[in-house]
């Protein structure tokens, strides 16, 4: 167990979205505004760590012939307790997020962290992995929100911060923005994330 | 990788040495949009010739920029972001302001061709797809144009900044041509339309001149007659035979003379990079942006179709060279086929 390294993972070197280009869908479409993605983030990693927990509960009982769709379920089950709790305390975020949010249940990223990571590690394990992989979810898409939405929109949570002068760039809030942010997000992350490795390299040569 | 560094350069015949290289053809093409530059200016005041300017300055700086940053050879002599910057000037309102100009330069530098891997590795033709970002980002000062006729028959000079023309502005002839094709003959006559006292963009108010440019780009055997022929041609016909009002013939000059389809015939569609290799292919090739240009002019939302169709066309570049072939040299024609 190593609390630190899982973290250090999902955040950075096997983030969901920027490394194994996991959950596309719901990114770009939803990263228009901040409430969005804390939204939508806190939802991924709350159902993400549930998911985790109970598929690492079951991964003896589950036969592997009918893995995949025992995920779906179990995974489906939490992602309904999560939309109808959206509904019902905030309702604004749960209508602005709209499908997406019952989407969730074929994200991808909560398949695959059940199919690579619960279904062979005990519980605490997968719950920090759920953690720490939600995390590294949110981080992206709050990221992406800030340039979409303070250079798109100039706002931030629907509050004015640019000057009036500043004329919104439409295209980022526009579908082809959110290509264009992830696409150069995930290359700064490559360029650091080789870069990195290079220095460890070489400080182990050394 | 620098090719000059190569020793050995095995290359497919023919093996003829011609003193044309970027440098000399993109001189050419400089050369070929001034007519429709001056035009532009006489039109619309020297506002006009500080967009080039700056539009042109922006692009170097920015593909300067970054080969430095990225520690790549400096290839600002070939001038083909001069090109591309004198191109995205002439496509964009002159109202536009000048920061506009040049993030939209960004993107057709940075973005376009040098993330791509610079000249010769750019999918899109890069001026074309800098206009298509700035009117995905700022569509309302992307489409308000400025008309010196308007000023009651004055013609008033566009200030140099800022861009207090309320009043000014008007609606292109090819916003005008789908609604109110009446209206449009009643405004400006056909020469208006193909010398050049209309509204609209630099690089497509008159006609003429960039006829005179085309021109001198295929006497000049910088572009061949393929792609332009296709295209204005395919344009020219689907106006003869759907035209708006009683007189096909008229509405067809309209068509051909009106919007930036004579700049994107001869300037754009024709670029090497994105265009296929091949006779055949380029006739295909001009035919598509012909059609698709006029489905949009015709059916779209938007009043004029050139450069997304130019940019449709150039994503299907690759297939068409991959299916038109040419014969290899030697080789008998039955035996090819097979």
């Amino acid at each position: 167990m190593n609390f630190g390294k899982q973290f250090k993972e999902g955040l950075l070197t096997n983030n969901p979205v920027t490394v194994q280009l996991l959950g596309m869908c719901s990114t770009l479409a939803i990263t228009t505004s901040m409430a969005n993605g804390i939204g939508m983030g806190l939802s991924v990693t709350v159902i993400l760590t549930l998911a985790n927990i109970f598929i690492a509960l079951l991964r003896k009982v589950i036969p592997d012939e009918v893995r995949i769709a025992c995920f779906i379920v179990v995974i489906a089950g939490f992602v309904t307790m999560v939309d109808l709790s959206l509904q019902a305390f905030f309702p604004a975020i749960a209508k602005s997020l709209g499908v997406f949010i019952p989407l969730i249940v074929v994200n991808c990223i909560i398949l695959g962290r059940a199919e690579a990571f619960a279904s062979k590690n005990t519980v605490l394990a997968s719950a920090v992995d759920g953690i720490c992989q939600g995390i590294g979810y949110t981080a992206v898409l709050l990221v992406l929100c800030f340039f979409r939405e303070l250079l798109g929109a100039g706002t931030l949570f629907g509050v004015q911060i640019m000057p009036k002068s500043y004329v919104p760039a439409g295209i980022l809030v526009l579908p082809v923005g959110g290509f264009l942010c992830l696409g150069a997000l995930i290359a700064a992350m490559q360029w650091g994330l080789k870069k990195a490795e290079k220095k460890k390299k070489e400080a182990e040569k050394a | 990788m620098d090719y000059k560094a190569l020793k050995l350069i095995a290359s497919s015949n023919p093996h003829i040495r011609s003193n044309d290289d970027t440098r000399s053809i993109m001189l050419d093409v400089i050369v070929a949009l001034c007519p429709a530059l001056v035009w532009s200016i006489y039109r619309f005041g020297f506002r006009a010739l500080i967009a080039a300017i700056v539009s042109v300055g922006s692009a170097m700086c920015w593909e300067w920029l970054y080969r430095k940053a990225l520690h790549k050879p400096q290839m600002l002599g070939d001038l083909s972001a001069a090109v591309t910057g004198l191109l995205l000037s002439m496509v964009c309102p002159v109202t536009l302001p000048y920061w506009m100009l040049v993030l939209g330069n960004f993107f057709a530098i940075v973005v376009v061709k040098q993330l791509y891997g610079g000249l010769g590795k750019n999918f899109m033709n890069p001026a074309l797809a800098g206009r298509a970002a700035l009117v995905a980002c700022y569509a309302s000062q992307m489409t308000t144009w400025f008309d010196p006729n308007n000023a009651q028959g004055v013609k008033a000079p566009v200030s140099l900044i800022g861009q207090s023309l309320d009043g000014l502005t008007a609606a292109t002839p090819m916003a005008q041509i789908g609604e109110d094709f009446a209206g449009l003959t009643a405004t400006y006559s056909v020469s208006d339309m193909f010398i050049g006292f209309i509204g609209g963009s630099a690089g497509e108010i008159s006609a003429m001149m960039l006829l005179f440019g085309g021109l001198y780009l295929i006497f000049r055997k910088v572009i061949s007659w393929h792609i332009p022929v296709a295209y204005i041609g395919t344009v020219a016909l689907l106006a003869l035979v759907f035209p708006h009002g009683n007189d096909p013939v008229q509405y067809m000059l309209y068509s051909v003379f009106g919007g930036g389809l004579m700049l994107g015939a001869f300037f754009m569609a024709t670029d090497y990079v994105t265009s296929p290799v091949t006779k055949t292919g380029q006739l295909i090739f001009g035919v598509g942006c012909g059609l698709i240009t006029v489905f949009i002019r015709t059916f779209g939302s938007f009043p004029e179709g050139v450069c997304y169709s130019i940019l449709l066309m150039n994503c299907t570049t690759w297939i068409i060279d991959r299916h038109i072939k040419p014969t290899r040299f030697g080789v008998v024609k039955e035996a090819a086929k097979k």
